[in-house]
């Protein structure tokens, strides 16, 4: 047989991994600032580019898609050909992924701060962005595909699973959840509407979690862990079998996302009964990462790349319980639209995504670069700041959540509730500032970590490739039983019958869902009637200033919701909702029913200065909106876009749109001038109030619902 | 809920593709010899190139 000599490229790791470091110091950055405008709102400077509702998901895109996005790209560009004894298939391909991720990056980061906006969390980036995520990630796929089928190994390592399974999932996910018409260039609505919109966002959305942040993950931890460690994986066979349960488990996970809202009852039970069974295969996950360390504790103590992935892991395990808890109901009712989600995100991204990435850079630059770490100690140093960082970030997360749910609930003897929502707001301020100092402190241990690796690569000479032999794969593999491979199933009476029974389920499911297709899952409410083209434009603002990061408009079946936000929401009131506005965290009230609560002035005020109309709120001002005209000329592609993903404008509406929008924006301009306020009635903040007025009125006037067949 | 459709067939899609890519390990003998794989792993047979030419293979 034939030795082959071929080469690794250290090159392309290199760049994805300064670009982790600086995306994840940039988007760690954006989150410190963020966390601060929460306890004190002068910080969002009163300007559009840095308010918390622009920040929050640039903050959010960054640190998924830049910092864990390229830690992912580095450990596969690092370990795979490694692991396949090949160099990757095409060292242009790999060229065109770096630089186009990072110009999307860049792109997101510029569009998010220009109110550019799907509003769906996670996939806020507007279509033409979407496009050229799909083409770089397969230009990926092309490149991960060719190196795998050019191997010299003939074995996948499971790592190479996970990093299949993570690339497979994320391209499905990101293709239909991006399902939208465009309006314009940076404009469109969202395929899907209300309760169906919020299901696929939920199931991308909790899919993300899985496939971008932990799957890849997992294969990062399979490779990197018994590297550093110098030892083999606890159980190899248990990392197959979990690596398969988990990715057949986690697709159903993402409707615990909307336990007790307007989802369909069956739905949300199947998305909990699923989040229950993911425990067992996470659990073997961490498991398996925390028993290959038996027998080397002692090196844990020595070496800061294993401290990182012990205690990332930890949060891994910890994360992983808590979710599975999180979606059974009853502790969802405290946990959702409150901080406590924001503390188990944080405790996976901040612990387990971040505490991997760390410890691989600690293992990777040294070898990159044939030098030593500069200084342990330094790395050290960053290991107790980052965990530091993460207690004082979570706790006050968790004591917010729990001091808030009781607030929310309480009632007063005489039936009546208790506090009021900016009394709320005002008792988890300090623990807002706490968790900002967390996030700083943790902050400051990556800036830690960057001058502890350049210091290292300056005292290093970077090794750009290496040489290595491996003989050429045989062509044809020769099963050890030379039978039909029926064979081996049939040996092997119980797997077939799993099998079998997995065969049989997704047929069968397949069959069954056509009797899911019956509309009476959505009771159409005769009443609900679609926006005026004035509020329109104001829902599209409302949309693009991300007011859905800090408000819910989905009032959940409790007691104290119905006291303080008015009737429950029934999945009707959403039918013409593109894309639905749920919101996911309750910072400010949930405005399903705002409609007629205050006067139109109220809102005008509230929105030039919040504190006047609410003395101890944290929401931003927002002088632009009084300043910006409306787009009208957008209205008539609007209209049209609406009319074609299924709502009901007259046929020709378009043409006279813009008549009705003028119409009903000088109505308003005309009351608020009877209360001394004047604005010209082509100004932004016009459509909003149209728009806040109109939320949850339509419920409110019939809430019979009607069933359509 | 007419959505349930797409998702599902979607994410059937993808799990029929997981497992047709667990009979194809299955059938290839990906999983034959676990003791071997995870400690391959850790062997780097790999020097450094000095020369400077760096050439692609």
């Amino acid at each position: 047989m034939q030795i082959q000599q071929f080469q690794y490229d250290n090159r392309i790791p290199k760049l994805f991994a300064v670009a982790t470091i600086f995306w994840g110091a940039v988007g760690m950055l954006v989150g410190v600032l963020a966390a601060f405008q929460l306890a004190f709102p002068v910080l969002n400077f009163g300007i559009e580019f840095t308010s918390f509702g622009r920040i929050r998901p640039i903050h959010t895109n960054a640190v998924i898609f830049a910092f864990v996005g390229n830690g992912i790209f580095t450990a596969v560009y690092y370990s795979m050909p490694r692991l396949l004894k090949t160099p990757m298939w095409s060292n242009l391909l790999s060229k065109i992924h770096f630089w186009g991720w990072q110009l999307i990056i860049l792109a997101a980061a510029l569009t998010l701060a220009m109110g550019y906006t799907t509003a769906k969390e996670y996939a806020e980036l507007e279509w033409p962005i979407d496009i050229a995520i799909t083409l770089v990630w397969v230009v990926f796929g092309i490149n991960m595909f060719g190196t795998i089928l050019t191997r010299r190994e003939r074995h996948l390592y499971v790592a190479i699973w996970f990093f299949i399974a993570s690339w497979v999932t994320v391209a499905m996910l990101h293709i239909v959840n991006s399902f939208e018409l465009p309006v314009s260039f940076m404009k469109s609505y969202s395929w899907y509407a209300g309760v169906q919109d919020a299901l696929v966002q939920w199931w991308y959305g909790h899919n993300a979690v899985a496939f971008f942040l932990t799957t890849p993950y997992l294969g990062l931890m399979y490779y990197f862990l018994p590297k550093a460690a110098g030892r083999p994986v606890y159980s190899y066979k248990l990392s197959i079998v979990h690596f398969w349960s988990l990715i057949f488990l986690y697709i159903w996970a993402g409707p615990h996302h909307l336990l007790y809202t307007a989802l369909p009852e069956w739905a949300q039970s199947l998305g909990t009964t699923f989040s229950i069974m993911l425990l067992l295969p996470s659990w073997g996950g961490m498991l398996n990462g925390l028993f290959t360390l038996r027998g080397a504790w002692d090196k844990v103590r020595e070496d800061p790349v294993l401290k990182f992935f012990v205690v990332a892991v930890t949060c891994y395990g910890m994360a992983t319980f808590e979710g599975p808890t999180l979606s059974l109901k009853n502790v969802n009712a405290i946990s959702h639209y409150s901080d406590w989600t924001v503390a188990h995100v944080h405790i996976g991204a901040l612990g387990w995504n971040g505490f991997m990435t760390f410890g691989m850079m600690y293992w990777l630059f040294p070898r990159l670069f044939d030098t030593k770490l500069y200084s342990k100690k330094l790395a050290s140093t960053h290991f107790w700041m980052g965990t530091l960082g993460i207690v004082l970030y979570a706790i006050p997360m968790y004591w917010a959540a729990f001091r808030s749910y009781f607030m929310m609930k309480a009632f007063t003897p005489e039936g009546q509730l208790q506090y009021q929502f900016i009394d709320v707001v005002q008792t988890v301020v300090p623990f807002y500032v706490l968790r900002a100092i967390g996030g700083t402190i943790y902050l400051a241990g990556v800036f830690l970590m960057a001058y502890n690796l350049i210091k290292t690569a300056k005292a290093g000479r970077f090794v750009a490739t290496e040489t290595a032999e491996a003989p050429a794969l045989e062509k044809v593999y020769v099963a050890p039983a030379k039978a039909h491979w029926h064979s081996f199933f049939e040996r092997k009476p119980i797997l077939l019958l799993v099998l079998s029974l997995i065969v049989v389920g997704i047929g069968g499911l397949v069959e069954m869902v056509p009797t899911f297709l019956v509309k009476t899952n959505v009771p159409t409410i005769s009443s609900v009637k679609p926006y005026t083209p004035l509020e329109l434009q104001g829902r599209d603002i409302y949309i693009s200033e991300g007011c859905y990061n800090c408000h819910s408009q989905m009032i959940r079946p409790f007691r104290y919701e119905v006291a303080r936000y008015g009737d429950y929401s029934k999945a009707g009131e959403f039918v013409y909702d593109h894309p639905f506005q749920w919101g996911s965290k309750r910072t400010g009230p949930d405005l399903a029913r705002l409609g007629g609560k205050y006067p139109d002035s109220w809102h005008f005020n509230h929105m030039l200065e919040p504190e006047s109309m609410s003395p101890g709120s944290i929401m931003p001002k927002y002088p632009w909106l009084f300043e910006k005209n409306i787009d009208v000329a957008s209205t008539r592609s609007k209209i049209h876009a609406m009319r074609q993903l299924g709502v009901p404008y007259p046929e020709g509406y378009e043409a006279i749109a813009d008549q009705d929008l003028k119409q009903q924006a000088e109505k308003i301009a005309a009351g608020l001038k009877d209360q001394k306020i004047n604005i010209p009635s082509d100004k932004q903040i016009v459509a909003l109030i149209a728009y806040l007025q109109r939320l949850g009125k339509d419920a409110r006037a019939v809430s019979k619902p009607v069933s359509q067949n | 809920m007419y959505i349930i459709i797409p998702i599902a067939i979607v994410s059937m899609l993808i799990a029929g593709g997981f497992l047709v890519a667990l009979l194809w390990g299955l059938r290839t003998g990906q999983y034959e010899d676990d003791f071997g794989a995870a400690n391959r792993m850790l062997f780097d047979d790999s020097k450094p190139d000095t020369t400077g030419t760096n050439k692609k293979q």
